[in-house]
């Protein structure tokens, strides 16, 4: 373009068009339009800045440059004739019918090579599978807890607090019942909703003579408004009434069928009457509150509970919930600082220097990291699942990454193949940004039927996945969102996949193409090896972590659990009417001659529910305070679930006093101090016969026994200290164990079980649970993820193979002539395959070097969230390598084994 | 050549060429588009008008002088011509046709 001189100064010298719109016009605009278009938009934008002043008219002059980025205006779409004058009709734009030729040539490649096309369509095809269901899986993790539409302004409380004698700080979201009414006294205008709650739990719903357990929430009424729960029937007040009972609709079709259910009659664990008052839209799985079957108010919880009931001012017992919804205008770090001063403001005096002695702080939980951040760390949230859903999100990103590698690795290698039309094409006229064009509409074309086919994949396979990953995924085939993201991947895996192939074939010479000798330098196929240690990074790096992942569950499985948990159910004690019947049901039970024993507990066999703290011993160090699990248990418990007696004895009804005494774990044993008391050694002194004082100083138990840790919580930590207390009236049995005989089978037990249930206490749910099923989802977590990590693995393995086995094909018939000339020179078949194969096993060896170092790092900080860990051994790394190793060379050798006995009459003949 | 039919941007540019006295270009006739219709128009749908129509021979140019309030750029000037000029009289008759066979008093009864 012509640059204007000074006496063209325009009058506003000032007055500037944007330097980034007139280069950006520039640049895009055909010259021979260019400076009509922009001499036009000058004059209009200087008669603006005289209207609407300067600023705006940049504005408008920018936004005007911007209207004219359409193909009309684009050189290369329109032919240019000298003259700068527009064009006849018979030159128009070139673009569609060219396009349509590309794609027809690709379509004939594709068909012409066919095992090339399967090659590359599989592997994109399952690269972009596991990427769409790993996409998928992250949608549903990120977006957990979204259907609340105040999701981003509800909160649990928590409570931090520092331990001053053992310096442990420590956090907690179970809440004293009096925090609830102090935060509404002094800090209700920071929210819209403070809700006192207890926690999610099982009951069973009773309704004449249907039962069903069914998970329900006793809070406060607000709570169906906080969470914006779509009612069905009934709305936000319905929680208001005290005997109020609202349902999910499957829990109510569950209950009612389709009759209305407003105003039925209902029990909840056969003892607390309720009315449902409404009905709301089932809530999601991927939600905090998926679960929930019903919600009931609080009130009525604390109602039918004394416990509670007494704990109404007592700032000594934490065991309640409290959820809160902040303002619109108040953000969580405001309420945060502001709910700070809590403790100084709001307690009792000798709870406020209780509170000051322990640091007490209280903080504010939001619900959108309930689910991602949900581990803590001294008591504050230190990440979580998050370190999930990004990892899998890289993994997902490799497998695709390593079927693109071997479009790209395919492509060039076969680019000697086409090289002689390239340079055809280029020797005719075509241009290299044309040659591009055809490259990246191949493989827009391959990746496309790739989706198709990964469409199909996914269909397949999702119920599967969703059976692994524990999730309820379906491909959103209606949504608009969905397809455009898909177009969106479908063109960054097209560009992906075809960018490298399409700029290096088209930078071919056609001069030295069509001479016939092509032979690329030593560095040439540089980029291809790289290509392929990536490749083998990434898979020895899956191998190796999926071993070590299920390594460390076998670990944990193999773990003495200290009790034998083969026949053994327990069923919760939650109707009032076992009453007195428990010593009935028990010889029932024995007659029918299918059970061995039946005893009670207070806390399941695989969990502690209670804890307590503020014993005291002989020896004890008086500053150390921490607790212990509690269990109460009935006189054969032991014998019951097989527990493991280390010393002393057992309880037992031939000594009247037992109910003062107690049985501990090997852990509190070792805890008390007792356990080198007698002047050193090794010895092991069981404590027997010592006292532990309770907290009111008063009461106190003896010692009768030590048992072998039960494991009952993490079979990943070490087990908690525990007190067994003998319970001989029951008092506290919460869950009914039932050992069934060795002898009988449990299909054949479990009827008759239920049978004597049934005539005992007709009221009760028969709800049952297999103790070692229950243990086993202790194992789910992990288990998950080493199905899914084995999953990927095997994917990228095969993957890389798949181009492997294309590259070896190609390399052989390379060099199909050497071959040939080597073996007339008298090199064995065992030669040639050496020389094939060298290759490939250096570039296995240098991604081993990298792989190990990179999943020893990466395992070492994953194992290190377990206490009770497996080791990361040197045979881990061999077997992987080895594997590696062994898989490359079959795919390999059945390519280099099929060139080396090519008859070299053949291969030498064309010359 | 097949008849060519012109969309209403083409025509109403296609009318305001027709409309002025002299040799037009770019600015004076997105003006006039916006005069007369009370509808903004941008640069380049202007642009674009102009040479479809010049390309299908309704309209001709030449390059025009250059003034300091266009940086020194010049312009472009279109013309109808005689093929413009016809295909803008079919446009009209065939809209009369249509308007007198309208029945009478229908807008009468629609109350206009």
């Amino acid at each position: 373009m012509k640059k204007q001189s000074n006496p063209n100064e325009p009058p506003h010298s000032d007055s500037r068009t944007p330097r980034w719109a007139d280069r950006l016009l520039e640049w895009f605009v055909a010259p021979h339009l260019l400076e009509y278009v922009q001499g036009d938009l000058q004059e209009v934008f200087h008669k603006r800045v005289e209207q609407v002043g300067l600023a705006r008219a940049r504005r408008e002059y920018g936004w005007a440059v911007l209207h004219c980025l359409t193909p009309f205006f684009h050189q290369s779409l329109r032919s240019v004739r000298a003259t700068g004058k527009p064009i006849s009709e018979h030159t128009q734009p070139a673009l569609p019918d060219m396009l349509r030729n590309y794609f027809k040539i690709a379509f004939r490649n594709l068909a012409k090579n066919k095992g090339y096309s399967f090659i590359n369509i599989s592997g994109l095809a399952m690269g972009m599978a596991v990427t769409m269901l790993i996409g998928l899986w992250m949608y549903d993790e990120l977006s957990f807890n979204q259907y609340h539409k105040n999701y981003d302004s509800i909160a649990q409380v928590r409570r931090l607090y520092t331990d001053p004698n053992i310096q442990k700080t420590d956090g907690t979201d179970a809440q004293q019942f009096p925090m609830g009414a102090a935060l509404k006294r002094h800090y209700h205008h920071y929210f819209k909703h403070i809700l006192m709650a207890w926690w999610v739990g099982e009951y069973t719903l009773s309704a004449e003579d249907k039962k069903m357990p069914k998970k329900g929430e006793f809070i406060e009424a607000g709570a169906l408004e906080m969470l914006s729960l779509k009612m069905v029937k009934g709305n936000y007040a319905s929680l208001k009434e005290l005997h109020s009972i609202v349902l999910s609709k499957s829990a109510s079709e569950a209950m009612f069928g389709q009759e209305d259910p407003i105003n039925k009659r209902l029990k909840i664990d056969n003892r607390i009457d309720v009315v449902v008052t409404g009905v709301y839209e089932d809530i999601p799985r991927n939600n905090r509150f998926g679960e929930v079957q019903f919600f009931s108010p609080w009130d009525l919880w604390v109602a039918s509970n004394d416990w509670i009931k007494q704990n109404e001012n007592d700032w000594g017992n934490s065991s309640f919930g409290i959820y809160v919804q902040l303002q619109p205008n108040v953000s969580l770090e405001t309420a945060n600082a502001r709910i700070n001063d809590f403790f100084q403001k709001s307690t009792p005096k000798e709870m406020a220097q209780r509170a000051a002695k322990y640091k007490y702080e209280v903080f504010l939980y939001p619900m959108k990291d309930w689910h991602l951040y949900s581990e803590f760390k001294n008591g504050r949230p230190a990440g979580g699942r998050i370190t999930f859903v990004w990892l899998f999100g890289v993994v997902g990103l490799f497998v695709l990454l390593l079927a693109c590698i071997n479009f790209m690795n395919l492509s060039t290698a076969r680019s000697e193949k086409r090289a002689k039309e390239i340079g055809i094409r280029k020797a005719i006229g075509s241009l290299k940004t044309q040659l591009i064009q055809q490259f990246l509409s191949e493989s827009f074309l391959v990746v496309v039927l790739s989706f198709v086919v990964s469409l199909v994949l996914i269909s397949l396979t999702l119920s599967w996945f969703n059976q692994v990953a524990d999730k309820e995924l379906s491909l959103p085939v209606e949504s608009l969102p969905f397809w455009l993201i898909s177009l969106a991947f479908i063109a960054v895996t097209a560009f992906l996949a075809g960018a490298y192939p399409a700029f290096y074939l088209s930078a071919f010479q056609p001069v030295k193409v069509l001479k016939g000798t092509i032979r690329l330098g030593r560095f040439a196929a540089l980029p291809r090896k790289i290509l392929v240690v990536v490749q083998f990074v990434v898979s020895i790096v899956l191998i190796i972590g999926t071993i070590v992942v299920y390594k460390q569950i076998q670990f944990a499985q193999d773990r003495p659990v200290g009790y034998n948990r083969e026949g053994l159910i327990t069923i919760p004690k939650n109707d009032p009417n076992y009453g007195g019947k428990l010593d009935v049901l028990r010889n029932e039970l024995l007659n029918t001659g299918m059970v061995a024993g039946m005893e009670l507990s207070s806390s399941p066999l695989t969990a502690v529910w209670n804890n307590m703290g503020g014993f005291s011993w002989k020896g004890k160090d008086p500053e150390v305070a921490d607790d212990f699990a509690i269990t109460d248990v009935s006189y054969g418990f032991g014998k019951v679930v097989g527990w493991q007696l280390l010393a002393g004895r057992d309880f037992s009804k031939s000594f009247a006093t037992d109910s003062t005494k107690m049985i501990i774990n090997e852990s509190a044993a070792n805890y008390l101090g007792l356990k080198n008391r007698n002047g050193g050694g090794a010895a092991f002194r069981p404590p027997i016969g010592e006292f532990i004082t309770f907290y009111d100083g008063k009461t106190s138990r003896q010692i009768i026994g030590v048992i072998k840790d039960m494991v009952r919580n993490s079979p990943y930590e070490p087990e908690k200290r525990a007190f067994f207390f003998l319970d001989a009236n029951y008092a506290a049995a919460s869950q009914i164990d039932i050992k069934i005989k060795p002898t009988v089978s449990a299909n054949e037990a479990l009827p008759k079980i239920e049978a004597v249930f049934k005539k005992v206490v007709p009221s009760a749910a028969f709800d049952y649970k297999f103790v070692d099923e229950e243990y086993a989802k202790k194992f789910s977590n992990e288990e998950r993820i080493s199905k899914l990590a084995s999953f990927f693995a095997t994917l990228a393995i095969f993957i890389s193979c798949l181009g492997l086995f294309g590259l070896a094909s190609f390399i052989a018939e390379q060099r199909t002539k050497e071959i040939g000339v080597r073996k007339v020179l008298g090199a064995s078949v065992l030669n040639l395959w050496g020389l094939l194969a060298k290759d490939f096993v250096f570039l296995v060896v240098i991604a081993l070097g990298v792989a190990i170092p990179t999943a020893w790092y990466f395992l070492t900080g994953w194992l290190g969230n377990y206490t009770y860990r497996t080791d990361i051994s040197w045979w881990i790394f061999a077997v992987s390598g080895a594997g590696a190793l062994l898989i490359t060379l079959l795919t390999v050798s059945f390519q280099s084994i099929k060139a080396a006995l090519i008859n070299p009459v053949n291969s030498l003949r064309s010359e | 050549m097949k008849k060519t039919i012109l969309g209403e941007l083409e025509e109403l540019v296609l009318l305001v060429v027709a409309a002025s006295t002299e040799e037009v270009y770019g600015v004076p006739v997105m003006e006039q588009l916006q005069l007369q219709t009370g509808r903004s128009f941008t640069v380049s749908a202007v642009h674009t008008t102009l040479y479809r129509l010049e390309e299908k021979g309704f309209l001709s140019s030449s390059v025009g002088g250059a003034t300091t309030e266009r940086g020194g750029r010049r312009k472009r000037l279109f013309a109808l011509t005689a093929a413009g000029g016809r295909v803008l009289l079919e446009i009209q008759q065939m809209r009369n046709q249509l308007w007198q066979s309208i029945p009478e008093g229908k807008f009468d009864l629609l109350g206009l």
